[in-house]
């Protein structure tokens, strides 16, 4: 294909990557179940090994169609390549053991995902890697945080579930200012809704379980490498600019001068950890990429709806979508987000005037949203984190993470909008009724539905799941 | 590996391998804002089949200090001054683009020195339009958007894992970019090779064989823009193959194995 412009993002969601099957002709992209391939010769299998030839060998380390869907999103984030993984989890562990080992250090958001949280606070330093946490939006504790050994600074393009949006550009040009790169989460916006690379992101992830594949389908994860990370220069990253014993000395930044990062990370991380997106899981990715940029703006539009519906209830305090003027994210919403403020997406808190009795009343009682833990979904689904993601927590830690004990998630998904604010409606009325079967109702000592209000929720503990 | 030329400190990429005085010498040279990693696989290969590899980057490109060359004659002295700092006595020149004349000059000013010449991506005379070449001096994102599209054939080159050519070409072009802060290599390296003239005397000087690789749907060298040097060859005698595949510019990223079989055919 040729032109006089950039191909376009529609294209590239059904292009990149993939063109008719030469064997075969067959237009979609072949789901290749293998776990290996023939070589040619000794020759070609000796030049395959030693990164002297293209091709793959192993499915573990590389595979045709899973091939497809790391060069669409790298397309689609404005990268130089990705690398599929099992998960999002593992995209996120893969990034961090591709950078540094013991004795290493994390700036990392508070507004995270509870999993990303859990492998930071928790996994990550039993391999003597430690993680600082900062809100999202103070960037001197971002600056106060960074210590000699910081080798990575990390957040959500928009933390869930609150919604708080990481200034890019901001962090980025400290991350870059201190000789060390920022990795993003951006599951929840999509790179239809943001590029984090060309606001100064070096290392983009998503779990592609979610809005990537968008039909509560499969499991799976991607990180891509804008190459603008100058890794040699740092001189922090000797992983990747000092010869590697383990794969002929290889010294990555001389090899590739914009790809270092994803070739250790291939050439180790996916050889010796081992999580490996299946092929068919990357096709199930890819069916889901084909229609992104139309099932984004239906998920934007309804999220429109439910949000106007919801925040003018009398049994909502608050909705936590950067679309409320008084969102604390809700300028950098209008900056960042591609739509403005509509651009935050469509998974998003709101906090009933109500005890946790009549959350869970409110929950029984939808019939289209589904109650259960994921997010991304073309069907709707809800959550109400005190009972489900966050039972472990006191209502004064759920206060501190920003979560009410009458705060719902909802991840709305592409019914027709009138008849999830129908569901909302009717459950919703449930709620009210709830409080008459002895719950505690708006206002009363529990404080119940103003945890959240206004202050920049920060999700600690596990709100996805 | 950095070697001494003219005082100031070049790199080489040698694939992996030490320099072996006892084997025959490749030096790969880049086109205009790229380096030495566009032929990293080539290189391996060769390095790991007899051959000392020098995949430069050109003076005052990202690794190597120096003056950047300003035209195809200068660059292709400075290949010389090369060969001679390393104690290379005869060498194969393998060139893309801008590289593929400079090649092409120093093949010609170097005579039996040089065993071999393969041209990638090559075109004569390389003319710039006006648009891309003022771009380029002042609008060098946009001119990188501009060369990227005519660089490429496909959305889906077979370049192997999850690599993506067009992201990676436009990073290691304002990777290139960035590198000389006192000189525009953009624009340099294009006015080097729209200014260039003497590729049809360099061709008939020519004393090795030649092999020219040309992409298919390559819009920035078309192959028809190559036939004036083929003609050239064939009316001077020389021994030349040309070899057509299917991709666009950059026959290196985009069809690798492809590039490396011309290659290894030619060569050994």
């Amino acid at each position: 294909m040729t032109g006089y412009a950039d191909p376009h993002f529609d294209t590239l969601t059904l292009h990149a990557g993939s063109q008719p099957d030469p064997a075969t002709g067959a237009r979609a992209v072949p789901i290749h179940l293998t776990t290996s391939y023939v070589f040619e010769s000794s020759d070609q299998a000796a030049a395959l090994f030693n990164l002297e030839s293209a091709g793959h060998v192993y499915s573990r380390i590389s595979n045709p169609t899973t091939a497809v869907f790391e060069q669409r999103i790298a397309a689609l984030e404005g990268g130089i390549g990705a690398i599929a993984t099992a998960s999002g989890q593992a995209a996120l562990h893969l990034s961090v053991a591709t950078l540094m080992g013991a004795g290493s250090h994390i700036v990392a958001s508070s507004a995270l995902y509870g999993g990303s949280h859990n492998l930071l606070h928790y996994t990550m330093r039993r391999f003597g890697i430690e993680t600082t946490f900062v809100k999202p939006g103070d960037m001197e504790a971002w600056r106060a945080a960074i210590q000699p050994n910081t080798k990575l600074l990390f957040g959500e393009t928009v933390g869930n579930p609150g919604l708080d949006v990481l200034d890019i550009p901001s962090v980025s040009a400290l991350a870059h200012e201190h000789g060390v790169p920022l990795l993003v989460d951006a599951t929840l916006s999509t790179p239809y809704l943001q590029q984090p690379l060309s606001l100064g992101a070096d290392l983009v992830y998503h779990s592609a379980t979610k809005f990537l594949s968008g039909h509560g389908t499969v499991i799976g994860g991607v990180v891509v490498d804008g190459g603008s990370f100058d890794w040699e220069a740092s001189g922090k990253f000797p992983e990747l600019s000092e010869p590697y014993a383990g794969f002929h000395n290889m010294v990555f930044t001389e090899e590739s001068t914009v790809g270092a990062f994803l070739l250790r990370a291939r050439r180790e991380g996916l050889r010796d950890f081992g999580a490996c997106l299946s092929p068919h899981s990357a096709w199930l990715i890819l069916q889901g990429m084909e229609t992104l940029p139309l099932r984004m703006e239906r998920h934007l539009a309804n999220t429109e709806k439910v949000v106007a519906f919801l925040a003018t209830h009398p049994m909502v305090s608050r909705v936590g979508h950067p679309l409320m003027p008084d969102h604390p994210s809700h300028a950098l919403a209008q900056k960042l987000l591609r739509g403005g403020a509509r651009g935050a997406g469509s998974v998003f808190s709101f906090d009933i005037n109500g005890s946790r009795a009549q959350g869970r009343a409110f929950i029984e009682a939808l019939n289209i949203f589904s109650h259960l833990a994921n997010v991304g979904d073309s069907k709707s689904l809800v959550i109400h984190p005190a009972s489900t993601t966050h039972f472990r927590m006191s209502d004064e830690a759920l206060a501190q993470a920003g979560i009410g004990a009458g705060t719902i998630r909802l991840s709305v998904g592409l019914e027709d909008p009138d008849d999830l604010i129908d569901d909302l409606k009717r459950a919703l009325k449930a709620a009210e009724k709830a409080a008459g079967n002895g719950a505690s109702s708006a206002g009363t000592a529990s404080g119940l539905a103003t945890a959240a209000a206004g202050t920049g929720p920060s999700n600690t503990n596990g709100a996805k799941p | 590996m950095h070697i001494d030329v003219n005082g100031h400190a070049t790199y080489a990429y040698t694939g992996g391998k030490d320099f072996n005085p006892a084997q025959p010498t490749v030096v790969l040279i880049h086109g205009v804002l790229c380096d030495h990693s566009v032929w990293a696989l080539q290189s391996r290969y060769l390095a790991h089949h007899g051959w000392n590899v020098l995949a430069i980057d050109l003076p005052g490109h990202c690794k190597s200090a120096g003056t950047p060359p300003a035209s195809v004659q200068e660059a292709a002295a400075f290949i010389q001054a090369l060969l001679d700092a390393q104690g290379v006595e005869r060498a194969a020149l393998v060139g893309h683009s801008f590289g593929s004349l400079i090649a092409l000059q120093a093949a010609a000013n170097m005579g039996e020195r040089i065993s071999h010449l393969v041209m990638v991506g090559t075109a004569y005379p390389m003319k710039v339009s006006p648009a891309l070449l003022d771009a380029s001096l002042n609008q060098p994102e946009k001119a990188l958007h501009m060369t990227n599209v005519f660089s490429r054939a496909t959305l889906a080159p077979p370049s192997g894992a999850g690599s993506w050519v067009f992201g990676a070409s436009l990073a290691l072009g304002r990777r290139v970019l960035a590198s000389n802060k006192t000189v525009n290599l953009f624009h340099t390296g294009f006015n080097a090779c729209n200014n260039y003239d003497q590729g049809l005397q360099a061709m008939a000087a020519v004393t090795c064989p030649v092999l020219m690789v040309l992409g298919e749907n390559d819009q920035m060298t078309m192959p028809k823009n190559a036939q004036s040097l083929v003609q050239q060859a064939k009316d001077a005698g020389q021994r030349l193959q040309v070899v057509m595949i299917p991709n666009g510019h950059h026959q290196m990223s985009e069809s690798p194995n492809e590039t490396l079989v011309a290659l290894k055919a030619f060569l050994v």
